[in-house]
């Protein structure tokens, strides 16, 4: 029997949306392989995190009381002792900045092969698993096959949707000891990143730039635009590293996540990073001079051309 | 106190481009320095120059064409490149976590440096995991996606303190002991430019060449688990009206739809 084991995902108190994605991946693939889905839940206040976990499809949750917070070294030390106890086919883990902290480190421990960043996986009693993921920034896809018939896995967040009929999985107390002389990393606290003077999650139309504009002195041209339009001014990554416009106007996965009325992409390839905030703006527009970027997957309207042109033109038709 | 930054030379596709087998046509990649690298190479030279006892080594995988991308590191004034590369190398498509953290933990291994720095990811796979891999096979602590470095802990205490970047705009703050790997994020800092007395400096600068055998590894140590079955371009789903036209036809076509929506009405 292939059993699936699947790790929660959780930060300050509260389980992130990853971890009910990971455990419909985890079910389909546990359907698949004809055995037992299992999870495990490691620091935090576990018992309740076990509650909500407890959905249809997983037959049972472990529990590692642990610590409040994330640690990479509890992790890897619990992850990789239930893995070796339960011998699943598939351990996996989310795609996320403490995934990517502590799921490399299991798989070595294991001796697993590693895939990370799955946006769909498949499984084949002959051939294993199979897994789809991106390559060079999102222009193509590939499919993986893994050789082995124990993998490690990390899933990207937002691919599947996240399992919510609940279930009656049993709750175990994982007979997990965590040598903490093997616990090095310290956490000492959280900063939240500050905001500046402008609040993009809440303004109804967002004239967002990205690397498409090139020097700093154009931004005039979208504040231009912005102005224009009685909009708010944000970004993408590339122009708050550059240092260009403050950390408070970055819209995606490691900054805001916003839901305009009006959203207008300009000079954004569309990353998938982006998109995770921005998806649920009402209203998408992209101006791109790449047919192909992927910001036209998810845009209501839009202009191929150069913005350097198309821009000012809109300035001006909303001068008028 | 010595510095090893991992670099990779990464191929960037054009807009437009054309599949060949299980690749992208040569004709439409771009080769250069990974743009994590940049960060972690930039990260490491300043720390360099805060402490004149601190030598930066960088360390790649990869073929001889890769040599004027190492090279661009060194003009940033990294003080000297290692080169793995071999034959057994070329024939795999897709290199995997453990074959990298083989290789790369024999370099480690050899170097015996205090503080490594590699990118978050690399730009064409982006497995964004060997950073961590190492670290855990050769007993380094480690954190990943760092975009805060305290310099002067990690010259004067041997403590690597780090921010870490978390999604949602939340920023973890961690400690670590050297020996210890981070993983740079972009926007950690500013990676300067090479200068022309740099690039002319980088010319006589070391790139030293080690083949597996140099490693004491062999072909089967590097056979990646991984198999490259399929690679193709993502079906659109897009359901976008383009406004065609001139630039300043396509843009009023777009402000009449968007005043519809109300947008510029004050």
């Amino acid at each position: 029997m292939s059993d699936v084991l699947a790790v929660a995902d959780h930060r300050r108190g509260e389980l992130r949306d990853v971890s009910f994605e990971l455990l419909t991946a985890g079910r389909d693939l546990a359907e698949a392989t004809g055995g037992d889905l299992h999870v495990a839940v490691v620091s935090g206040p576990v018992e309740e995190f076990a509650e909500h976990l407890a959905v249809e499809g997983v037959d049972v949750i472990h529990t590692v009381d642990r610590g409040e917070e994330f640690n990479h070294d509890v992790y890897v030390q619990a992850v990789t002792a239930l893995a070796e106890d339960l011998d699943p086919a598939v351990v996996l883990m989310p795609n996320s900045v403490n995934g990517l902290d502590y799921a490399p480190a299991v798989a070595g421990r294991l001796d697993r092969p590693l895939v990370t960043d799955a946006v769909d996986l498949a499984w084949d009693d002959d051939d294993g698993l199979v897994a789809t993921r991106e390559m060079y920034a999102s222009k193509v896809e590939t499919t993986v096959a893994v050789d082995g018939d124990r993998v490690a896995v990390t899933v990207r967040g937002g691919e599947w949707p996240p399992a919510v009929e609940s279930g009656d999985a049993e709750v175990r107390a994982a007979d997990v000891a965590v040598d903490e002389s093997r616990v090095g990393s310290r956490v000492t606290g959280f900063e939240e990143v500050a905001g500046g003077d402008v609040d993009i999650t809440e303004a109804d139309v967002l004239v967002s730039v990205g690397r498409g504009i090139e020097e700093e002195e154009n931004l005039d041209l979208v504040f231009d635009l912005a102005e224009a339009m009685g909009a708010t001014v944000s970004a993408s990554r590339p122009i708050v590293d550059s240092g260009w416009l403050e950390k408070g106007r970055q819209v995606g996965q490691s900054g805001k996540v916003v839901t305009p009325e009006v959203y207008i992409a300009i000079g954004i390839s569309g990353a998938v990073q982006h998109v995770a905030g921005m998806k649920g703006a009402e209203t998408i527009v992209a101006i791109n001079t790449d047919p192909n970027a992927p910001i036209f997957d998810i845009a209501d309207y839009g202009i191929v051309g150069d913005l350097f042109e198309v821009v000012p033109e809109l300035t001006a038709a909303f001068e008028e | 106190m010595k510095v090893l930054v991992t670099v990779k030379e990464v191929a960037t596709v054009e807009d437009d481009f054309e599949l060949d087998g299980l690749g992208i046509d040569e004709r439409y990649l771009e080769y250069d320095l990974n743009e994590w690298d940049e960060y972690a190479v930039e990260e490491a030279v300043q720390l360099q120059e805060a402490d004149d006892d601190v030598e930066v080594v960088s360390v790649t995988i990869g073929p001889e064409r890769s040599e004027e991308t190492i090279r661009l590191a060194l003009a940033k004034g990294v003080d000297r490149a290692i080169r793995v590369w071999d034959d057994a190398l070329a024939g795999s498509d897709l290199l995997d976590v453990a074959a990298k953290t083989r290789m790369l933990a024999e370099v480690v291994a050899e170097e015996e440096p205090d503080l490594v720095l590699t990118g978050v990811q690399a730009k064409d796979d982006s497995f964004g995991a060997t950073g961590v891999s190492l670290a855990d096979a050769v007993g380094f602590q480690w954190a990943a996606v760092v975009n805060a470095l305290d310099a002067d802990a990690v010259l004067n205490e041997d403590v690597a303190k780090v921010h870490r970047e978390l999604e949602g705009g939340v920023e973890e703050l961690t400690e670590v002991d050297l020996p210890a790997v981070l993983t740079i994020q972009t926007g950690i800092n500013e990676p300067r430019y090479a200068s022309l007395r740099g690039i002319r400096q980088a010319q006589t600068k070391e790139i030293a060449e080690r083949s597996l055998a140099d490693l004491g590894l062999e072909a089967a140590d590097v056979e990646s688990d991984l198999t490259l079955t399929d690679l193709y371009e993502p079906e659109s789903e897009a359901e976008t009206q383009l406004f065609d036209g001139s630039a300043a036809e396509a843009a009023g076509q777009l402000a009449t739809v968007l005043r519809e929506k109300g947008v510029g009405a004050e």
